[in-house]
């Protein structure tokens, strides 16, 4: 009995206790799931190499891909944590990277589009089944037989247009609380007029029900709000991942002693270690280390400019050689990276809303198609005084304009485009940005992480004698300064052998240091070194006594570029590069791809200025930059695009992003746009040819039921193949 | 005609038990990743004996 006591409470709270406490610890099982982005997944085997080497991971539970997002999520014990399985994943040969599942609103985003597709089966099974009634009517069953299948098909359709159309009664109701008039008020006015008609004449006994018609309509619809939303959600978890890339915590030094904190929580006057490689996370003064800094997101300059106790720092640049210590001046949403993301939202919103074709089309359509069944209504009153027949044909006239066709021409071709582009790599974030690229007539670029790299080239390594490279080799290996790195990987690409070089130290802010037979041979800044610093971006390197010696770097074009520009230029448009660097390299990197018109030096506001100018002049811009000192011309222009490395504000700006390094599909998109947006307007000509056909025949009354679901079956179709031939 | 009275309940039924499938499929999240299961039927990862 004793055993049973416990269960034997005072309080309710307390016998419930041990099994909120067991669904709290599912919770938690829960919350170790970890996500990760896998972009390199695209087959069947990766699928099965992926999750069989997760799964015999010891402490993982499951693991399983999801290939069409190229994530996998896996479930493990905390002892594994995503450093463990991200190693294990390269083993294999699959790059990992972990994402944030607080920022991946997976399952909201999912519900949405679940509920669609179920009211659209909803909608088709219906469709269906009223169909086959329905031929058995217009192929001439009479009387009795007839107003039963008018009856069993009225039971199937207002069913399912109450629940399949609710997305069209939501959306009509809003715009109409707000007095507009939205595509949405004619569907929902045609769907609730012709179920009401249709109701009475089966009632009657009537020839005629549009029970076909109206579910068929809704069926139409919902396939292209459904393309339409599909299109955007998979634009938007994309989106989602490259923001879930940045995970947003910093380390806090506190009493001595580190912790691992979101920087939300950073307040002026912390101190935040910031370790070698790493982004500043806050702005602030460094009080403890030295360390060379490099600047190029934040300004485009590529030279690493060092840092020490006293000097200032922002939130975006990244910390190269050495550990600092920061005193935090702004945090969050503070941080002069913050107030420029903050002034991009602004230039955003005040930027003219762009209105696409679509809405164009639909803010003349519906009144027009009111207005017309409205005067079908009067007019047949007038003739016949009939208010049986002319509401009929109203409704006719309604079912028959509804815009099926309209309203898949739009989400069809982008949906189909956007498609085309994703396999290119380029990811639309914007429904509208496909038609405003389409209208671009002048492209300016950024140098730095968006023609270039951003990543260093040793040049002319074959002038040094073999002695000298050896001694680098061995101290350039020591480091992870991304000149060292690009150095070692380039002389052990031309299989330099490693000098024994011992006692190699790293000196934070400054460079290596070693002996070797003796003498010290140092690998680092010119300053350190004793030399006078150059205009280009370069090391140095002293053995002993010796004069140092210089090794320049160039950054090395993405690859793609001088396509992507001389293809641009061979189109006819206007290609401008502007760069925050200094004169040489940008004239140099011109002169390589190709660009006439360049200019160097230049401060984010003058860049912003530029495009503005152009914009004043009648041009079309599209920019296409990485860091923060092109937010704001990425904001400005007509359409952005920013390469998935730069910085989240950039993305942040551009509306679209180029997922891979290859720059050369470029002038492809922009032709892909163009054609996009000729298979819009063709869409429109179709239905509003169809249109022509067809509402005189509603007019004049002689629209049957067979007639409005030919001719509703037949556009929805050909403009649906019409967005198809994209492909 | 009588033959009415059978098959228009039978087609009703046909069309219900559709529904209901893509219904349980749409709820058992069978079109979360339609790449990835095209893809998974080529792996002959548990073709010979059950899943454990």
């Amino acid at each position: 009995m004793s055993s049973a006591a416990p269960s034997i409470s005072a309080c309710p709270a307390c016998v419930a206790a041990p099994a909120a406490e067991a669904v709290a610890a599912r919770r938690a099982e829960k919350a170790t799931g970890l996500i990760l982005s896998l972009p390199t997944a695209h087959c069947a085997a990766c699928i099965s190499d992926v999750e069989r080497t997760l799964a015999a991971m010891p402490g993982v539970t499951s693991a399983r891909v999801n290939l069409t997002l190229k994530r996998v999520s896996v479930a493990a014990g905390p002892e594994v944590t995503a450093d463990d399985v991200i190693a294990r994943l390269k083993t294999i040969g699959y790059p990992a990277h972990e994402l944030d599942p607080g920022l991946l609103s997976v399952t909201e985003t999912d519900k949405r589009g679940r509920d669609l597709l179920m009211r659209l089966g909803v909608a088709g099974f219906a469709m269906m089944n009223i169909m086959l009634l329905s031929v058995a009517v217009w192929s001439g069953a009479e009387a009795a037989t007839r107003d039963l299948f008018h009856w069993i098909s009225a039971a199937i359709a207002l069913p399912t247009l109450a629940f399949a159309g609710q997305p069209f009664f939501a959306s009509a109701w809003t715009s109409l609380k707000a007095r507009r008039l939205g595509m949405d008020v004619p569907i929902s006015l045609a769907l609730i007029l012709a179920s009401t008609v249709s109701l009475y004449e089966t009632f009657e006994g009537g020839r005629h029900a549009y029970f076909d018609a109206a579910v068929s309509l809704c069926f139409f619809l919902l396939a292209g709000r459904y393309l339409d939303y599909r299109s955007r959600a998979a634009a938007r978890s994309a989106a989602e991942e490259l923001a879930a890339l940045e995970v947003p915590r910093a380390t806090k030094v506190e009493g001595g002693e580190e912790k691992i904190v979101p920087i939300a929580e950073l307040a002026v006057g912390d101190l935040v270690r910031v370790r070698p490689g790493a982004r500043m996370p806050v702005d602030g003064t460094v009080t403890e280390g030295a360390s060379e800094i490099d600047r190029s997101l934040l300004t485009g300059e590529t030279l690493p400019v060092w840092a020490g106790e006293g000097s200032v720092v922002s939130a975006g640049e990244v910390n190269l050689t050495g550990p600092l210590t920061v005193r935090v001046s702004a945090a969050g949403r503070d941080s002069s990276l913050h107030r420029m993301a903050d002034l991009v939202a602004v230039a955003e919103n005040a930027r003219t809303k762009y209105t696409s074709l679509a809405d164009r089309m639909a803010r003349a359509y519906s009144p027009s198609v009111h207005l017309l069944a409205l005067s079908a209504f009067t007019a047949w009153m007038y003739l016949t005084w009939d208010l049986r027949l002319s509401v009929n044909i109203a409704a006719a006239v309604l079912i028959i304009t509804c815009p099926c066709a309209l309203a898949l021409a739009v989400p069809a071709v982008v949906t189909s485009a956007s498609g085309k582009l994703f396999r290119k790599g380029f990811l639309i974030k914007d429904g509208t940005a496909l038609e405003r690229l389409a209208e671009v007539d002048t492209v300016i670029f950024d140098k730095t992480g968006t023609l270039t790299l951003g990543a260093p080239e040793p040049l002319d390594l074959s002038e040094w004698p073999r002695a000298h490279l050896e001694i680098v080799a061995a101290l350039a290996e020591a480091s992870s300064h991304p000149l060292s790195r690009a150095l070692a990987g380039a002389l052990s690409a031309t299989g330099i052998r490693r000098a024994s070089v011992t006692d190699i130290r790293e000196v934070p802010g400054s460079g290596v240091e070693g002996r070797w037979r003796g003498t010290t041979v140092r690998l680092g800044r010119a300053e350190w070194l004793g030399a006078e610093p150059g205009a280009r971006t370069a090391t140095w390197f002293g053995k002993g006594d010796g004069a140092p010696v210089e090794f320049a770097f160039a950054d090395s074009p993405r690859p793609g570029a001088e396509e992507a520009v001389r293809a641009l230029i061979a189109a006819g448009k206007d290609v401008f590069l502007l760069s925050g660097d200094g004169e040489a390299p940008v004239a140099a990197l011109a002169r390589t791809l190709g660009i006439p018109v360049w200019q160097s030096g230049m401060r984010p506001e003058e860049k912003a200025a530029r495009v503005a100018a152009l914009t004043e002049e009648g041009h079309r811009v599209l920019m296409v930059g990485d860091g923060l000192n092109d937010t704001a011309a990425l904001a400005g222009a007509h359409v952005s695009i920013s390469p998935a490395t730069a910085l989240d504000a950039a993305r942040t700006a551009s509306d679209i992003v180029l997922l891979g390094q290859d720059l050369s599909p470029l002038p492809d998109a922009l032709r892909i746009a163009q054609i996009a947006r000729r298979r819009i307007k063709q869409n429109f000509g179709l239905s509003l040819a169809y249109n022509v056909v067809a509402v005189p025949v509603a007019l004049v009354g002689l629209a049957t039921p067979l007639i409005a679901a030919l001719a509703m079956s037949a556009s929805s179709i050909t403009v649906s193949l019409n967005a198809l031939r994209l492909r | 005609m009588e033959m009415l009275v059978y098959l228009i309940p039978v087609s009703l039924l046909l069309g219900g038990i559709g529904l209901a499938a893509f219904l349980w499929s749409l709820k058992h999240r069978q079109y979360d990743d339609p790449d990835g299961d095209a893809n998974r039927i080529l792996s002959s990862d548990w073709d010979d004996h059950p899943k454990p």
